[in-house]
């Protein structure tokens, strides 16, 4: 693996692999009575959030302590430090702290790439503007390999806001390298530029594609895109590209949903089957979460580089 | 000629293993309270065919573990991260008798981890230590209870514990340098 | 005023045609006589065996930063970092603080240009007051005023209304000026961050789709015809716009255009390093652009070469993509990039220049030549030397005036020269840089051409690679 985790892309299959099977040994760690071991002893991770997300947060901040690491939390809110200050100062300060790993989530694109060039330590992506998430993809898949017995051929939808998508991103980039068959289904307004590039089939129309899958990924839709017109109404979004109850009953009985969460009732997820599905989801996503990250940060600050 | 040295065959390895299960039995006055738990890797085969073997002169069964102790190294940061394995400890570790469990004996580091590791488990009664080959060259103050062979040899050479169960086939081999291992 | 002669060299005269050996005699600030074996009575010889002699070069587009952001560049610094790359002659746009609307600001940047000494400025006055893009500026003002204004812009920003864009192209007929716009559609490229494509659609970074620039570009060429107004479109970047600019150009609409260094070498490629030194508006576009703007160079369509050259103060760069301005320097690299990457290598049977593989992020101060910006690889050459010269001195005055620069080199005319080694190569260092900034896209690159002497008006600017002040 790469000294970093900025990018879904950094990984190969051979990578992703050692961190989802490591993750599957850690997960006991939870069900011990001492639900910790010593590995990261005397290192110090840092989780730099410059976005409000107490869930990544508290699962990075719990896999690192799990590890017996020390962890440090700087919650810096964009709007409160000047342009340019937040950032770099931020590094310096950290690395004159001697940080061995600094976890960034910021709302713009790039910003772990910058880090990166600042400090001497390592540094994952937690999520950065609308381009990556790469530890949300590991989970997401992580998740999907406890339910399936290989990734290769597995029928994957990721259906939603996929150009300002950074979960929609990092897992095309890892399903595809785990030899995943992608479809993304969104208005064409919600699709990047050149998407036929990416590896994965396109299409508009959710009903079409949905029976054929063994997994629907369902995006959250922030409602600032319909005041920016990349759709009529949430309504019409609803109609078209929201998972309801007539909708679940057309997937396969062997199909699993997925969500990045939070979820927008009566958007992406109609409210009378939002209930039923949150519940495995936000499950999957807390166990899951800490386990594939304790992985990653076994395998990133555990030693020099491997050379998968 | 430094190709590799069978030390140990087939027939050698079944041997010391029933002679180190008798002693186990004889040192605890027989197997009651006691549980056997090897060290991945090659710890765990040769963890259940010990804990095979002491219920087959006892009459009756003795319960077998593995223990995954890349999580306690003292050398994490220096080597790249090491594979993790699962660790199986179905049983309550309070009041028995742990008899561990590895192929060879070197530095004692793995055993060093493999203590802290149980002890994150939980707390017995006593822990002791049964090892096909020790090959010397301690680095902490640990020492095995029973050894299937004492292996002397020079840090440049590599010890190798072949078993059917991994490998295809028992055997010991020593593989290095020109040098003539000496078997005691 | 000392009497030199320019010994041994190629002389480069676009304006005259010449392109061959020959000897410069200049005296008392003009160029007294050109030709082979000159008598070298009464003057310094300076050996120029093995270089090239060619006009002092003229940059029609440039942001000196003064008044108003000196943190950034200053009319000095700029200056100098001009004469070192050759220029004797540049165009400080008008987007400072105060914006140069008027006659007094004009004046002001002019005059300090003549106190600092080191080139020619000729500002440009924006077209709308404070560049508000609502009403003109008192353009015949500037255009009367000791700074003798002859082209107006608005750059940085677009004209937004076309009416205003008509007018202006119409008034100016009076004192025949021309009117440079920057072709950038407001609402198809709010919170864009660089060229739209695959690149930017995998970055996670918002595109500006080249539509944006072309269709403003149809527009100003529509509104040109339509008044027969003067037209000059700033840094070309599309394949698109050259196509227009052609169209156009055949037939008869009175346009010029430039394009930039970094438009002509570099691609949206650069960007996945997130280092926003490839920030630029326009953004740095596809492959196809890059050969499309190279093409139309090298066939006239594109009249000259113009750097652009932004400086950002050093902070103002080192942050997110998102958060930082747009704008790379380009003074000190433009000649040597035009002849790394357009004009091909001159000694037959030498390796052509290799652009350096991208690598991981540069940590500061790391020595240049271990991380670079990936760029068009040009095997052979799309313009000869002489072409590549008149898009940099003569082409640049056929789009305004800028009197006593461009050429020709011929006896009586100011001495204004640039004297450089086309074989010369030498690494970029953003940190030995003469402007203030660093925001160099160049900066770990090998260039070849390097500038050795600058003369203004008979005078050193810039002698054997030192500027002289």
């Amino acid at each position: 693996m790469d000294k970093h985790l900025l990018s879904a892309a950094d990984l190969t299959a051979n990578d992703i692999t050692r961190v989802l099977d490591t993750a599957a040994h850690l997960a006991k760690v939870t069900d011990r009575a001492i639900k910790k071991v010593p590995t990261l002893r005397g290192r110090t991770v840092c989780n730099l959030f410059f976005e409000d997300s107490t869930r990544t947060r508290i699962s990075f901040e719990l896999a690192a302590k799990r590890l017996s690491a020390d962890v440090i939390n700087f919650s810096a809110k964009e709007s409160s430090v000047s342009k340019g200050e937040s950032l770099k100062d931020t590094a310096i300060t950290l690395e004159a702290m001697g940080v061995d790993a600094i976890v960034i989530r910021h709302g713009a694109s790039g910003a772990p790439w910058r880090l990166a060039e600042w400090v001497e330590a390592v540094v994952v992506n937690a999520g950065d503007g609308t381009h990556e998430h790469p530890t949300q993809a590991l989970l997401d898949l992580y998740t999907m390999r406890q339910r399936f017995p290989s990734f290769d051929g597995l029928k994957v939808a990721i259906v939603g806001d996929v150009l300002h998508s950074r979960v929609a991103r990092s897992n095309v980039l890892a399903l595809t390298t785990m030899g995943a068959e992608v479809t993304l289904v969104a208005p064409p307004t919600l699709l990047p530029a050149r998407v036929e590039t990416w590896g994965a089939a396109v299409s508009y129309d959710l009903d079409a594609v949905l029976p054929k899958q063994d997994v629907v990924m369902m995006l959250r839709v922030q409602l600032e895109r319909q005041r920016a017109g990349f759709f009529p109404s949430l309504r019409e979004y609803a109609r078209l590209y929201g998972l309801d109850a007539r909708r679940l009953d057309a997937m396969a009985d062997h199909a699993i949903v997925m969500h990045p969460g939070p979820m927008n009732r009566g958007v992406e997820i109609a409210a009378e089957v939002a209930d039923s599905i949150e519940r495995s989801v936000i499950a999957d996503q807390v166990a899951n979460g800490i386990s594939v990250r304790m992985a990653l940060l076994y395998l990133l600050l555990g030693g020099p580089e491997v050379v998968a | 000629m430094s190709g590799p040295q069978l030390v140990l065959d087939a027939a050698d390895v079944g041997r010391a293993l029933v002679r180190i299960a008798h002693e186990i039995v004889e040192r605890n006055k027989g197997t009651d309270g006691l549980v056997v738990v090897g060290i991945h890797t090659r710890g765990v085969p040769l963890a259940r065919r010990l804990a095979a073997k002491l219920g087959e002169i006892e009459g009756r069964q003795v319960p077998a573990g593995a223990l995954d102790v890349a999580m306690y190294r003292d050398d994490i940061g220096m080597r790249p991260p090491q594979a993790t394995h699962d660790t199986e400890l179905p049983f309550d570790l309070a009041g028995r008798v742990v008899v561990l469990v590895d192929d060879v004996l070197y530095t004692g580091r793995t055993v060093r981890a493999a203590l802290d590791a149980l002890t994150d488990f939980g707390r017995p009664r006593a822990i002791q230590l049964a090892v096909l080959v020790d090959r010397g060259h301690r680095e902490l103050p640990l020492r095995a209870d029973y050894v299937g062979k004492n292996l002397p040899t020079a840090p440049d050479q590599a010890v190798r514990v072949q078993l059917a169960e991994t490998d295809g086939s028992d055997g010991v081999v020593i593989e290095g340098p020109a040098r003539k291992a000496v078997a005691s | 005023m000392s009497r030199l002669l320019l010994k041994g060299g190629r002389l480069v005269d676009p304006a005259s045609g010449h392109d061959g050996p020959a000897d410069v005699l200049v005296d008392d600030g003009r160029v007294a006589e050109v030709g082979p074996e000159l008598d070298a009575t009464g003057a310094e010889v300076v050996d120029c065996g093995g270089l090239v002699v060619c006009p002092g070069l003229v940059d029609l587009h440039v942001h000196l930063r003064e008044p108003g952001r000196e943190d950034a560049e200053t009319i000095e610094t700029g200056s100098r970092a001009a004469a070192l790359g050759g220029y004797t002659a540049v165009c400080p746009m008008p987007n400072t603080d105060p914006v140069a609307d008027n006659a007094g600001v004009v004046e002001m940047v002019a005059a300090r240009g003549r106190e600092v000494g080191l080139v020619d400025v000729f500002p440009v006055g924006a077209v709308t007051v404070g560049q508000r893009g609502s009403e003109l500026a008192e353009l015949g003002a500037m255009a009367r005023s000791a700074a003798r204004v002859d082209c107006f812009s608005d750059d940085g920003l677009p004209i937004r209304e076309a009416r205003l864009l008509r007018l202006a192209l119409e008034y100016t007929r009076a004192f025949d000026a021309v009117i440079a716009d920057h072709a950038q559609d407001a609402s198809l490229t709010d919170g864009a961050q660089m060229h739209e494509g695959e690149v930017s659609a995998m970055l996670g970074l918002a595109g500006w789709p080249a539509a944006a620039e072309e269709m403003v570009v149809a527009r100003d060429l529509l509104l040109a015809e339509l008044t027969g107004g003067r037209l000059h479109l700033c840094h070309v970047s599309t394949g698109g716009a050259v196509e227009l600019v052609r169209a156009a150009k055949g037939r008869g609409v009175r346009v010029t255009a430039e394009a930039a260094p970094h438009h002509l070498s570099l691609t949206d490629e650069a960007a996945r390093s997130y280092d926003p030194v490839f920030k630029v508006n326009p953004p740095l576009r596809e492959k196809a652009d890059v050969e499309a703007v190279r093409l139309g160079l090298a066939d006239g369509t594109i009249d000259a070469i113009a750097t652009d050259h932004a400086p950002h103060a050093r902070e103002d760069k080192e942050v997110e993509w998102s958060t930082a301005p747009p704008g790379m320097l380009g003074l000190e690299t433009a000649l040597a990039v035009t002849l790394t990457e357009l004009v091909g290598d001159p000694a037959p049977g030498a390796r052509d220049p290799q652009p350096p593989i991208p690598g991981p992020p540069n940590r500061e101060g790391s020595p240049p030549g271990s991380g670079g910006a990936p760029a068009v690889h040009s095997p052979s050459g799309y313009l000869d030397l002489a072409t590549a010269i008149e898009r940099l001195t003569t082409g640049p005055g056929r789009c305004r005036r800028v009197p006593g620069h461009g050429g020709p080199v011929a006896p009586g005319t100011p001495a204004n020269l640039a004297v450089f080694d086309p074989a010369a190569t030498w690494t970029v260092d953003r940190a030995r840089l003469a402007s203030r900034a660093r925001n160099t896209p160049f900066h770990g690159r090998e260039l070849r051409g390097r500038v050795v002497h600058t003369l203004l008006r008979g005078a050193f600017t810039v002698r054997d690679g030192l500027a002289q002040r």
